[in-house]
């Protein structure tokens, strides 16, 4: 009973959008209760050292200020901040949610003043005396692993959170006998995820009804439910998480944190709604950094540029203790790490490293921008080594279009692909041989001038849930219900909260299509766990694949019995009821129900039907059998300033395939921000902090964030190679654009300095460090 | 102290503290909490507003220095039935997701277009310095921009 | 992100401005509170008193009259970098563009940029190289002071308390007279990690008859490039030969912090210097 596509595939605007245009929409920082208190956090000055003394005297004396807590308030009755990913054998110590007599980080929330006014709050925070000993900290994580260095933890007697090994039997065997190898050591610096909204959390204790509501940005309201409980002992059905509007997520939103529970405690302390809205240089400072990745990397490879194998160790930095998915970040980037090349073998190793910093955890990619990184700089390495065209040497590596499912030498199993047919079509649309000449001509007039060349996968749709185990509550399943009205109209629930990504426009597009109803009679629900039956969340490219696919069940499910419903009605069998676009029909009669007859039908319910309960609803659980992997190929050209480093970004073209698509118009969006998310961390992005171990930084001032002036129009094309992992056909799309373009334009760069003799460069791609390059080559004799 | 402006079109008399920023009072007082705030270094360009006309970052101002202005916020800038063409722009070329620096984006976009009715793609980029998306990649802002443009120069 | 608390007046006349000023110690001067009001809200400044001179009338106005340029103290960027009569003055409405950002530029003034001093504020170099001189008024009368004598240190400006800056102006550039004026941002904050104003005369093809050169963004200082000015002063210089000249800038004294090194800044200068005074030789003789 396939029905023809109306609105899937077609580029249908937000429906989001009218309250977003107009200043309506409600995100947390907009809630405003009745008796309501604002939160101010005092937050460590510095990165290490035991606090001597936190007088709050002062703070106290100010008539608005209602309570000030610190952790000697707290001891004994919360739990800490969760942590879901403690791996085996890990050394691990409970993040308190204020600092309990240590701090470890710059930013650490030490006490919290709670005022009946917002500009009080901060007054008194001011006001609260923080004496701490401080101690010398280390902020590097090469530094942290060496003797003798400042201990995150003195009791584990190394900052080493966990070493993780991860061998392959071919790998020494292939590196013996390759024609050749390459090693480079590559730094994914650490960036911040920075969603414009920052986090904000409003909770409300109700003491009549028992009742504790949490208004939180959050991308996991469900999972935030649980770990509130989880911390403050309260019987979860005594908890309401609400996401409102979420600005950005970016997978800073992912993990649930220390004040996400603290100001629930709070609330019920004081039996008063309590506000905390974090300010942006406490976004810098306290809310999960990503990437901080150093990885030595090597591959060995043939005479004709196949390689044969790869084998890297990778030092992640974990931060100042583990956040929720931090410590498991890093084994995606061993997951990855053979990309889309047919590779034998991969032997990675993984020291995960506590330094006095901001913990790491899920940014955009998570760990997959970082194996992507590796291997796109490896294989550049080897077609310089062998003088090979970089093109030529990917497609001698990509995994031949007939081999999948194809199970990579790390246990990840590519679910489809066709490497080839993306690869050709970004070339056409690139122009590469005609690249290759302007550049060429360019060179010739003694400029700058390169080409970069990515080509990438990626792992998507996480599942299954196998492995999955408390303190975590959830697997990777999503949740859709939906609800049809005695009208026809259709509730749509969905567990996969979303923040900007469009599921209220996509699963109604599904829905709409499925029953053959107008958009306008669809609302989708997400994002409260009172109404929303549990789920996971929106992070990870899972909102379609996963989240979409249990809509696709639930409204199977509801088609089903709407099907039994109409047989019934039209006095004929099931087998016989045709349905087409929303139309049942009995097969070669002319009687006709739409899907609203059926709807109202199954409610008034005049017509009992034997076996059958009235309504019409269903609630659908998705569980992933394997992972998506969405890919693509990246092109572009930039230009060097060869007096001053600085660079230009001249085109990007960028083809991708990410199965079928429900909205072009979102996919677009999804793909155009990613990209330049990624460009964003090669080109200026870079969270740093001093040897003392102070965030430089911590504003706007000193992050240099993407902005639109440095960017040409993005060149976009498709392939479509469905998924058969799921019945949409669809692979992920949120991170793809993070994964490709990073390497990318390294590429390009170290193309254009090439014929300096320039071999390697990190990021971010400054013009300093450009500049620097092209000195100390025309010092050393380079080719001009 | 005592103030007096019009906010949307609309007198509002009001007694603040010197030091509250007009970020604040629009949002705290008034309730017009369309207008958002995303940084605290006169950077992000979330809380942007006109100030007589001007586009202006509302979290770099005190309320007290609005005092007898005309401020208008993404609040006044049209109706669900009658949307401003810019925010018609936004909608129609998907130039927001999230939404947060959104109407920010449309006061900035709207002040370009009043002074500029046919900027260059070079020009919205450049006009748009002071505000940052993380979540567009500004390129559907742009389209955005430019199709506001089109339409408000053909009179729509 | 709040300032403490302070108390406010906007004063209608500058004579009643300055009184207010010297009538409590500490008071500062709210111009655009493009740079105060970031400062006042990290807690970095405070003052008892803050002194709006935003509603004192006509102390935004510019004119072009007499051979003269005047941009009162509260006149913005915008309505400098887009005044009709300064259109010939190139650099003006370059310096502007590269200002900050639209919101910013319609808020913050161009008196407040050059009493603040930041070492990489944008008009400070335009005001050394058009050799503009800045009316301070306080409570004792009024005073001149030139843009040579104008930045003293760090942060620290002529500007004494109790002061406020009226007016500045500068002599219109005549004939045969080119401006220009071009930076390196720095990628976050948007200011000159290096920017160079430059006021050249060439009256014959080719030939700097005199060239002014002001320096921001280098320095904790901005300075005036003299040696540069004194060695290019009757050379018929333009491309490598003009590098060179400008490779080496005595004034120099660079600055080094995460978005550049003291050396890369020495270098920038030199690079921007040339292709900045090439631009205003270009000009004089259009």
């Amino acid at each position: 009973m396939a029905l023809k596509p109306v609105m899937v595939g077609e580029r249908i605007k937000r429906r989001e959008d009218p309250r977003l245009i107009r200043g309506m929409a409600t995100y947390t920082d907009d809630v405003k209760l009745h008796g309501m208190l604002h939160a101010a956090f005092v937050r460590s000055d510095h990165a290490a050292g035991r606090i001597v003394k936190i007088d709050a005297t002062r703070a106290k004396e100010r008539p608005s200020v209602v309570a000030v807590f610190t952790f000697d308030d707290l001891r004994g009755k919360v739990g800490a901040a969760p942590c879901t990913a403690v791996l085996p054998g890990m050394n691990h110590s409970p993040h308190p949610l204020l600092a309990d007599g240590e701090v470890r980080y710059a930013g650490q929330p030490v006490a919290v003043v709670i005022a009946r006014e917002k500009y009080a709050a901060r007054d008194a925070a001011l006001d609260v005396e923080v004496e701490i000993d401080a101690r010398d900290a280390v902020v590097d994580p090469e530094a942290a692993l060496r003797p003798g260095a400042p201990l995150v933890y003195e009791q584990f007697g190394t900052n080493l959170a966990v070493h993780l090994a991860m061998p392959h039997p071919e790998t020494e065997r292939l590196f013996a006998e390759a024609h050749g190898t390459v090693a480079l050591r590559l730094v994914n610096q650490r960036v911040a995820p920075v969603p414009m909204e920052g986090r904000a959390v409003v909770a409300h204790w109700e003491d009549g009804p028992q009742k504790l509501t949490v208004w939180t940005s959050t991308q996991t309201p469900h999972g935030c439910k649980q770990q509130i409980a989880i911390c403050l002992g309260l019987p979860e059905l005594r908890i309401r998480v609400i996401a409102p509007e979420v600005g950005g997520g970016f997978g800073q939103k992912i993990p649930n944190y220390g004040e996400e529970c603290l100001l629930p405690w709070i609330s019920r302390q004081l039996r008063r709604p309590v506000k905390w809205a974090e300010t942006r240089t406490e976004n810098l400072a306290a809310s999960a950094h990503g990437r901080g990745h150093v990885s030595h990397v090597e591959a060995a490879y043939d005479r004709d540029g196949k390689i044969r194998a790869v084998r890297g160790k990778t030092l992640a930095e974990l931060g100042a203790f583990a956040s929720m998915l931090g410590p498991a970040i890093p084994t995606f980037t061993h997951l990855l790490a053979a990309g889309p090349y047919t590779i034998q073998a991969v032997s990675w190793e993984i020291d995960v490293v506590y330094t006095h910093t901001m913990a790491t955890d899920a940014y955009r990619g998570a760990g997959r921008p970082e194996a992507a990184y590796n291997i796109e700089r490896l294989m550049d390495a080897v077609a310089a080594k062998l003088s090979l065209d970089r093109v030529e040497i990917r497609k001698r590596n990509l995994i031949a279009a007939g081999s999948f499912p194809y199970s990579s030498p790390t246990g990840a199993v590519y679910d489809s692909g066709n490497y080839q047919a993306c690869l050709e079509k970004a070339l056409a649309k690139f122009d590469y041989a005609g690249a290759v000449a302007a550049r060429d001509r360019a060179r010739a007039e003694g400029k700058l001038a390169g080409i970069g060349v990515a080509t990438f996968t990626e792992i998507c749709g996480l599942g299954p849930s196998t492995g999955t185990a408390p303190p975590a509550r959830a697997g990777t399943w999503e949740s859709a219900e939906l609800r049809v009205e005695p009208t026809g109209a259709v509730t749509v629930m969905t567990g996969a909260s979303p923040h900007g990504q469009g599921q209220e426009t996509a699963f109604a597009q599904m829905v709409g299509d499925a029953f053959g109803i107008d958009i306008d009679s669809i609302n989708v629900v997400h994002g409260d766990t009172d109404m929303v039956t549990h789920g996971v969340g929106t992070f990870g490219s899972r909102g379609l694949v996963v989240g979409g696919t249990a809509v696709h069940m639930a409204a199977q499910k509801i088609l089903a019995k709407a099907k039994r419903i109409a047989a019934h009605l039209l006095d004929t069998t099931e087998e016989r009821v045709n349905v087409e676009s929303g139309v049942f029909s009995v097969v070669g009669g002319a009687r006709k129900l739409s899907f609203a007859d059926v709807a109202s039908a199954a409610h008034t319910w005049g017509v009992a039907i034997p076996g059958e309960e009235p309504g019409l609803e269903a609630v659908a659980r998705f569980e992933p059998t394997g992972t998506t992997f969405p890919f693509g190929a990246h092109f572009c050209t930039v230009s060097i300033d060869r007096d001053t480093g600085e660079l230009t970004l001249e085109r990007f073209v960028s083809v991708d395939d990410v199965g079928n698509i429900i909205n072009p118009l979102l996919a677009d969006g999804q793909r155009l921000g990613g990209i330049i998310q990624g460009l964003g961390q090669a080109m200026c992005e870079e969270v740093r902090y001093d040897e003392s171990g102070q965030l430089m930084t911590a504003t706007f001032m000193d992050y240099a964030m993407p902005r639109a002036a440095m960017f040409p129009r993005i060149e976009m094309d498709t392939t479509c190679t469905p998924s058969p992992l799921n019945p949409l056909g669809a692979k992920g799309i949120g991170e793809l654009g993070t994964i490709g373009s990073t390497p990318c334009i390294v590429s390009a760069v170290l193309d254009a300095l090439a014929p300096l003799g320039v071999t390697h460069v990190d990021m971010p791609l400054k013009s300093e460090r450009l500049w620097r390059l092209i000195q100390d080559a025309q010092k050393n004799g380079g080719a001009r | 102290m005592k103030i007096r402006l019009t906010v949307n079109g609309e007198a509002q008399d009001a007694d603040v503290a010197p030091r509250t920023l007009l970020v604040h009072f629009l949002r705290e007082e008034l309730g017009l909490t369309g207008t958002h705030i995303g940084c605290e270094t006169s950077l992000c360009g979330a809380c942007t507003v006109h100030l007589d006309g001007k586009a202006v970052k509302s979290c770099t101002l005190f309320a007290v220095q609005a005092d007898g202005c005309a401020v208008r916020t993404i609040e006044g800038m049209g109706e669900a039935d009658a949307l401003h063409p810019v925010q018609k722009g936004f909608w129609e070329e998907h130039g927001l997701q999230c939404g947060y620096c959104t109407p920010g984006m449309i006061m900035a976009t709207s002040a370009l277009l009043a002074e500029n009715a046919s900027p260059s793609e070079a020009q919205i980029r450049h006009a748009l310095e002071g505000n940052i998306c993380r979540c567009t990649g500004y390129q559907q802002i742009v389209n955005a921009v430019q199709h506001a443009a089109r339409a408000m120069r053909e009179g729509k | 992100m709040i300032p403490a608390e302070f108390d406010y007046a906007a004063p209608r006349s500058l004579d009643e401005a300055v009184r207010l000023l010297s009538g409590t110690e500490g008071a500062k001067v709210l111009g655009g509170g493009m740079s105060l009001i970031p400062a006042l809200k990290h807690r970095l400044s405070a003052a008892p008193l803050l002194v709006d001179i935003g509603r004192i009338a006509g102390l935004d106005q510019i004119s072009v009259t007499g051979g003269r340029i005047r941009i009162g103290g509260r006149a913005t960027h915008a309505a400098v970098m887009s005044h009709p009569g300064l259109a010939r003055v190139h650099a003006f409405a370059e310096a502007g563009e590269v200002l900050a950002d639209p919101q910013v530029r319609n808020r913050g003034t161009f008196g407040g940029s050059l009493v603040h001093a930041d070492p990489a504020a944008d008009w400070t170099a335009l005001f050394l190289a058009l050799g503009g001189e800045a009316t301070l008024v306080s409570a004792k009368g009024s005073r001149c002071v030139g843009s040579d004598q104008f930045f003293q240190s760090l942060m620290t400006s002529a500007v004494q308390e109790g002061e406020i800056l009226s007016e500045v102006s500068f002599p219109l550039p005549g004939p045969k007279t080119g401006t220009a004026y071009s930076k390196l941002r720095q990628p976050a904050s948007g200011f000159a990690i290096v920017g160079v104003a430059v006021c050249v005369r060439a009256e014959r093809t080719g030939v700097i008859d005199e060239a002014r050169i002001g320096v921001t963004g280098v320095n904790s200082v901005p300075f005036r490039a003299r040696s540069l000015e004194d060695k290019l002063r009757g050379k018929a210089v333009s491309g490598p030969a003009l590098r060179a000249f400008c490779a080496e800038i005595a004034e120099a004294s660079p600055l080094s912090d995460m978005h550049a090194s003291a050396e890369y800044r020495r270098h920038l200068l030199g690079v921007y210097a040339a292709r900045t005074i090439e631009r205003a030789i270009g000009r004089a003789q259009a």
